[in-house]
């Protein structure tokens, strides 16, 4: 120790001049390492970055011998990510007739946003069984009633959710003026809501003109813009 | 009655023992936390639920700038004998037609941050000691449909390494023109499986939400 306690010898008698105790100050060598510690933590912490993975379907590159998969109109979910911050949404599809009449016939858009009022509760009203059985799962996990391990309690819930076939199959699309963390947010949203079935696909003609005219942007401002 | 006498001591506290610990805890924060490395761009990167790590190996990062340049970063391998960086430089070194020096290689394999300077300022970049230089050479790979090097850059990492993983880190800002034309070109290159890079934040939903 570098602190050494000198016992006091005597009582009266000479004043002795006091021994020099060998001691070190450490005060400021705390202070030092007080800081050093600070500056790793904040450093350590925000270095951790997690990611999330998304499985694209495979590009068609040859129309003619390979066909676009069908999917039935009733469970789709068309998701348009607006610019703003918009997220506008319509379901089942647009038949080739309908858009490509003059002037072309549009199921009206449905606008939201991303917070959870807006297109969580949409996501949650379409999905609502799994999503139940998905939350009743984690709940009874939770709490301890199924001891299960972590992996398997994922491959668990991605079981039930390839049962599935109540849930809707939510298409997501861009417009052009969407940014990246849209994008991110709403496949965020999508495990938020444990639903099954969704992919990313590019945003058709037909949709950008819905989109544009949803938000009020007219189609010779971004045909210039092109 | 005389006084208890109480043995006469100064006022001072003992600090080895602090330091000691915080010895310890340093030593543990040193070794175990991964330095951050300077970017050339600034990415906020979004936020997500998901739980599942960054790699550390095999992985290709693309760093989406808000401005929508484009780096790109991997890493060396798991094992540094295996030495990808150097190994995927050559490779589109032979694609240019530009002959990388033995340091030349050396100093790229030791960059640890993104990069994303075009091939033919490429060999001025790795020579140059000047900071500022270098930082103005970092225009963002081009990926034109003329001279699409972004897409070179991808084959010859996935031909080097086969394991290879795409990461795409992105600003919350950038435009989603510019993750499409990424995502485009992965895609054309048979890359379908993406990890995009986001922070924590954790969002539960519980049971009485959805019944309502």
């Amino acid at each position: 120790m570098a602190e050494v306690i000198v016992e006091e010898k005597g009582k009266g008698g000479k004043k002795r001049a006091k021994k020099v105790v060998p001691r070190l100050d450490m005060t400021p060598m705390v202070d030092l390492m007080c800081l050093l510690i600070t500056f790793f933590m904040l450093v350590g912490a925000l270095s951790k970055s997690k990611v999330m993975d998304i499985i694209l379907p495979e590009k068609i590159k040859d129309p003619t011998k390979q066909e676009a998969p069908r999917i039935s109109a009733s469970r789709t979910l068309n998701i348009l990510l607006g610019p703003d911050n918009k997220i506008y949404t319509y379901p089942g599809a647009v038949k080739p007739e309908e858009y490509s009449a003059v002037p072309p016939v549009l199921p009206p858009l449905a606008e939201t946003d991303f917070s959870a009022e807006g297109i969580r509760k949409v996501l949650l009203e379409r999905n609502r069984t799994l999503a139940k059985r998905i939350a009743e799962f984690n709940q009874q996990v939770l709490s301890g009633k199924i001891a299960i391990s972590q992996d398997s309690a994922r491959n668990y819930v991605s079981r039930m959710k390839t049962d599935d076939d109540t849930g809707p199959i939510v298409l997501i699309k861009a417009y052009k003026n969407a940014n990246y963390g849209n994008f991110v947010d709403i496949l965020d949203e999508m495990n938020i809501c444990g639903i099954a079935r969704y992919t990313f696909v590019k945003i058709a003609w037909y949709e950008e003109k819905m989109v544009e005219a949803a938000a009020g942007i007219s189609s010779t401002a971004t045909a210039s813009a092109k | 009655m005389p006084k208890i006498k109480l043995p006469h001591r100064s006022p001072h506290i003992d600090m080895t023992p602090m330091v000691d610990t915080f010895c310890v805890v340093l030593t543990f924060l040193l070794l175990t936390s991964t330095m951050r490395q300077p970017e050339p761009a600034n990415v906020d990167t979004p936020f997500s639920i998901s739980e599942i790590k960054t790699p550390d190996f095999n992985a290709m990062t693309f760093l989406l700038a808000p401005d929508g340049k484009i780096f790109m970063n991997f890493d060396n391998g798991p094992d540094t004998i295996l030495k990808y960086r150097p190994k995927i430089l050559t490779e589109m070194g032979k694609r240019y037609g530009i002959e990388f020096t033995e340091a030349e290689l050396r100093n790229f394999e030791m960059q640890k941050s993104s990069m994303g300077v075009p091939m033919n300022k490429m060999k001025e970049w790795l020579d140059t000691d000047d900071n500022n230089l270098r930082k103005s050479l970092q225009t963002g790979i081009p990926m034109d449909s003329t001279d699409n090097q972004l897409a070179s850059w991808i084959l010859y990492a996935r031909q080097v390494n086969p394991n290879i993983q795409a990461c795409i880190k992105g600003d919350t800002k950038t435009q989603f023109l510019v993750v499409e034309k990424l995502l485009d070109i992965l895609q054309e290159k048979n890359v379908n499986r993406f990890s995009l890079v986001t922070s924590l934040e954790p969002t539960k939903i519980n049971l009485e939400e959805i019944q309502q």
